[in-house]
């Protein structure tokens, strides 16, 4: 007679140190192997796009901050691009520029809080976490330097941002671009050669190019998989069109490609920012001064997208003539990402799980909004 | 009753014995009871007993509590932190801070645990520790307790760990704390195999199982002449005591604590400690049996060298737990029995091939043993970078 | 070799180790002074300084001596305490119509002074209710006058939310250095919250004040 056995239920979260925030995710185990995933979100809703619609044009750009709090930049990026679309608002070129240098460190910190957490998640408890935010922290130091604060940035405004950088701003930059190189090596001879991370992490959850584009996955994701897909590229805003710089690509689609890509994303994001400086114009004005703080579209819908750290963000507004948009709906890479995560995580075990989970990436805050 | 101790059993219980033969027994006892034969030994027994056991725990407690501040501070230097810093100098009484934190809370024992298990699985956590103790020797005549079988007894005495683990796992009702037991039930057992296969090669070499007779068997350091025994050991050693990157049992990221998820206070404190005293007892054991124990240049005391060389393999320990991952469950049963059973096999069968040609006498030939050795582990290590291929068997669907 | 990368990444960690150019931590927020540097402190020899106080040595030794640190911090940082100059304020409330969060509330009551260009109102409640407020910075962007201006202190935590009402009397009292967020002219100063001293109120316009001459040359219509 054969033993019988029944799946271990176990509720991962919403408090549990690798969920990245506030996610459950509901796993039925057989032993160690995963067989089941039901994941549950929503313990972080705040109802942003809600909020949205009684906000002016211009307030809304605070909330836009809260949504992926590791990426602010981008975040207030993509939503004044939106605005800037409907309204028909032109932006003057150094704030163009400027915007561009400012979501590419963004995306440098971002990417540097992922390196981290992917090896705490992987065991090495701290050691790679504090490196990263030892770095981290001179980006967000040049973020109070620029807007005063260090996460919840209100940088942008539409038609502009708000205040030009100081003269120390331009020397520290320099600073922090001529050692993050170093670092860099560091990382890579820490991480990429590591057998153990390599026995961890390759050929771990691969996800095929076609089963990526088929769920819509953007971002690094997708890169890892090997699909030359950037909105940077393919749709230039910004200043974008005038930078030159690669797309970086994975091979395979696993979790060691997933972090690859993001290291060498930062190496581009790097070059970029050198070119922006290089190029910037001296002086000029910062913001289109003929922008009202109450601004008032002409009634119309639009979709702009950019590619932030994590991949498309989106803003969809519309808008009725009124200050405030009639619905602002808000495209999140995080939460399209998380599509792909049931089947990535069926038939691996529980420390996969974790790891697969992680090379996600996923924002809490991005995903309930 | 030979003196061979400066300090040990058998001169406490000298000392107790003279003590009572020439006080109390001339005095009060014969005063009281005038009839009565007094024979002072089981009294001078027990004494010296309670003495050694009191000196033991409260040394072990100690270096426990002294290891928690060094562990915090080399970690956070690696990071690049501070590390304790507030309370004494350089953050020294911290563990006297914590023991008082752990004492004030409130002990919780989940609803529907099994509460007697639950409270002595700590208990039974410490005492392996503890009795290890009692057996590492500081210099060649201060040893609490002889025994010419210590590796035996050190060995049968640690596997109560594992015991203990699934105890606190089982009681505490908890599916993370379940696994991590029953991680650990897998893990410990089959990381015996290989640790005691290691040490044969030792005894083979000593022609003894005392640690006296091994570390005076030790003219040139065993780690000189079987490398293979000292990296398997330390592998072991750190699977054994469940530290990175074997620590999968705790596993922070996975289970957030295992075993010990649910336990809280004082009970969890008494975890924590047997969970400190573990790389102090293996790193002890390792420079037992592989790093000379108290052999130095006799400028310094035995003593100290020991625990020197303590020090030094606990910093090694601490940095290889600062730098690298952990393994996942079948990766490292994978390791134990493919790669490290073999490894340990064949370093037995090279140093008794070795020990039938060569005269181990002489210190020569020795060296020619050690230069034999470490080639064929530098072979072994060249042969296995051809096999580089990843997770290639455990692919088991592409989404 | 296999395993060399295992020792590739042990070399990183022990650079990082012992380099102290990769320790990068500040102390939070005052820093513990050893025997040696609390001689330096006092200017003394260090040997001197034992025999001379030994018992600040021995706290030192417990760690009982600290030394107050200045947490670094941009000028422009936006932070918490509001500075407010009543004198340039003109209660026209573009700051709680800007704000987001609708947390200033401001009442104006007629003061019946006829002032040149119109009447004078005062102020009567200027509360912001700093527990809900996200410190954006709209309402400093928003101000006409450059009355408001962000402050720069941020360890402001109470037992009650209602003592994170900020009111006038506050408002009146608190020392006036603002950040620089938003404000330009003070930045062209080279102003510093942390380190320089209080500005007074015709000191942080955007504006230039004017003398007489120039007032009236502004406004009487010359034809």
């Amino acid at each position: 007679m054969p033993i019988k056995t029944e799946p271990t239920i176990i509720n991962l979260g919403p408090q549990h140190p690798s969920t990245h925030g506030v996610f459950r995710l509901r796993v039925s185990f057989d032993g160690e192997k995963v067989i089941n995933v039901e994941p549950v979100f929503g313990y972080l809703h705040r109802g942003t796009e809600k909020l949205a619609e009684e906000r002016t044009f211009t307030q809304i750009v605070t909330l836009t901050d809260r949504l992926d709090y590791e990426s602010s930049m981008t975040n207030n990026l993509a939503y004044v691009e939106a605005v800037e679309l409907l309204a028909n608002v032109s932006v003057p070129e150094r704030a163009q520029y400027l915007r561009v240098l400012v979501s590419e460190l963004q995306r440098i910190a971002s990417h540097l809080i992922f390196t981290g957490f992917f090896l705490q998640e992987l065991g090495v408890f701290g050691t790679l976490l504090m490196y990263c935010f030892r770095e981290r922290e001179n980006v967000l130091d040049l973020f109070e330097m620029l807007c005063g604060a260090r996460i919840t940035v209100s940088y942008m405004r539409p038609g502009g941002v708000t205040q030009d950088a100081p003269p120390e701003f331009w020397k520290n930059l320099d600073d922090l671009l001529n050692k993050l190189p170093q670092l860099l090596d560091d990382l890579e001879n820490l991480i990429t050669d590591n057998e153990i991370v390599l026995a961890r992490t390759k050929n771990i959850g691969i996800l095929s190019p076609q089963k990526a584009i088929d769920s819509s996955v953007t971002g690094p994701i997708l890169r890892a998989s090997g699909i030359e897909w950037d909105i940077r590229k393919a749709n230039p805003y910004e200043a974008y069109d005038k930078m030159d710089f690669n797309i970086p690509t994975g091979s395979n689609g696993d979790c060691f490609d997933r972090y690859l890509v993001r290291i060498k994303e930062i190496r581009e994001s790097i070059n970029i920012i050198k070119q922006c400086i290089k190029s910037i114009p001296k002086k000029g004005p910062i913001k289109n001064s003929e922008v009202p703080f109450f601004l008032r579209p002409e009634s119309g819908e639009v979709y702009s997208s950019i590619e932030s750290p994590r991949g498309e963000l989106g803003f969809y507004l519309v808008s009725d003539g009124g200050i405030a948009p009639y619905r602002c709906k808000i495209r999140s890479p995080s939460f399209i990402n998380l599509t792909v995560l049931k089947p990535l995580l069926i038939g691996w075990k529980m420390s996969d799980l974790v790891v697969i989970f992680g090379s996600l990436a996923v924002n809490m805050g991005e995903v309930d909004r | 009753m030979t003196q061979d101790y400066i300090f040990g059993f058998n001169t406490l219980y000298n000392f107790f014995f003279e003590i009572i033969t020439n006080t109390i027994n001339s005095t009060i006892v014969s005063w009281i009871l005038p009839n009565f034969s007094f024979n002072p030994g089981w009294i001078a027994y027990i004494l010296s007993a309670l003495t050694i056991s009191f000196l033991i725990f409260n040394a072990a407690l100690m270096g426990a509590a002294v290891y928690t501040w060094f562990e915090r501070r080399i970690m956070a230097k690696f990071q690049g932190r501070y590390g304790p810093n507030r309370w004494g100098p350089f953050g020294l009484l911290q563990p006297i801070a914590d023991g008082i934190k752990s004492i004030t809370k409130e002990d919780i024992i989940p609803t529907g645990a099994d509460r007697v298990v639950f409270t002595i699985a700590p208990i039974v956590m410490m005492i392996p520790g503890l009795l290890v103790f009692a057996f590492i020797p500081g210099h060649i005549n201060s040893m609490l307790g002889k025994i010419n079988v210590g590796i035996a007894f050190v060995f049968g005495v640690t596997g109560m760990n594992t015991i203990a683990v699934i105890m606190a796992g089982w009681a505490s009702r908890n599916k993370y704390a379940m696994f991590g037991a029953m991680r650990s039930a897998a893990m410990l057992i089959t990381y015996e195999v290989p640790m005691a296969l290691a040490i044969a090669g030792v005894i083979l070499l000593s022609g003894s199982m005392s640690f006296n007779g091994i570390i005076e068997a030790q003219k040139i350091p065993f780690i000189v002449t079987q490398p293979i025994a000292f990296l398997v050991y330390m592998i072991c050693a750190t699977a054994e005591m469940s530290r990175a990157p074997f620590d999968m049992i705790e596993a922070e990221s996975e289970l957030g604590g295992g075993y010990h998820t649910e336990y809280s206070g004082m009970k969890f404190a008494i975890l924590q400690i047997s969970e400190f005293m573990a790389p102090i007892v293996q790193s002890a054991l390792c420079v037992v049996l592989f790093l000379g124990g108290f052999n130095g240049p006799d400028f310094i005391p035995g003593i100290l060298w020991i625990s020197l060389k303590i020090v030094l393999v606990l910093f090694i320990l601490l940095w290889t737990r600062s730098t690298w991952p952990r393994l996942r469950v079948d990766q490292i049963m994978e390791l134990a029995w493919k790669y490290l059973l073999p490894l340990a096999l064949l370093n037995i069968l090279l140093i008794a091939t070795e020990m039938t040609i060569f005269d181990i006498t002489q210190s020569t030939s020795l060296w020619i043993m050690g230069i034999i050795n470490w080639a064929t582990i530098l072979f072994i290590l060249a042969f296995l970078s051809l096999f580089k291929n990843f997770n290639k068997k455990t692919v088991q669907q592409k989404y | 070799m296999f395993g060399f990368g295992l020792l590739k990444a042990l070399w990183v960690t022990i650079k990082n180790f012992i380099l102290p150019s990769r320790f990068n931590a500040y102390q939070y927020p005052d820093r513990k002074l050893d025997p040696v540097s609390l001689a330096q402190k006092e200017q003394k020899n260090f040997f001197l300084f034992i025999l001379q106080s030994p018992i600040k040595v021995l706290k030192s030794l417990m760690g009982l001596i600290s030394n107050k640190e200045y947490v670094p911090r941009n000028p422009r940082f936006r932070g918490q305490d509001f500075k407010w100059y009543i004198e340039r304020c003109t209660g026209c409330a573009s700051c709680a119509k800007y704000c987001p969060l609708g947390i200033i509330e401001i009442q104006t009551s007629s003061s019946h002074d006829r002032v040149t260009e119109g009447e004078k109102y005062n102020i009567d409640v200027f509360d912001i209710d700093i527990g809900r407020c996200m410190f954006c910075g709209l309402c400093v962007e928003a101000c006409p006058y450059d009355a408001l201006h962000m402050g720069s202190g941020f360890e402001e935590a109470t037992y009650s939310r209602n003592n994170l009402i900020i009111n006038v009397e506050t408002l009146k009292s608190a020392p006036k250095k603002p950040s620089t967020w938003f404000r330009p002219q003070l930045e062209a100063q080279g102003y510093n919250p942390q380190k320089d001293k209080e500005v007074p109120w015709n000191e942080v316009g955007r504006h230039v004040t004017l003398n007489k001459t120039e007032q009236g040359n502004r406004w009487i219509r010359k034809s």
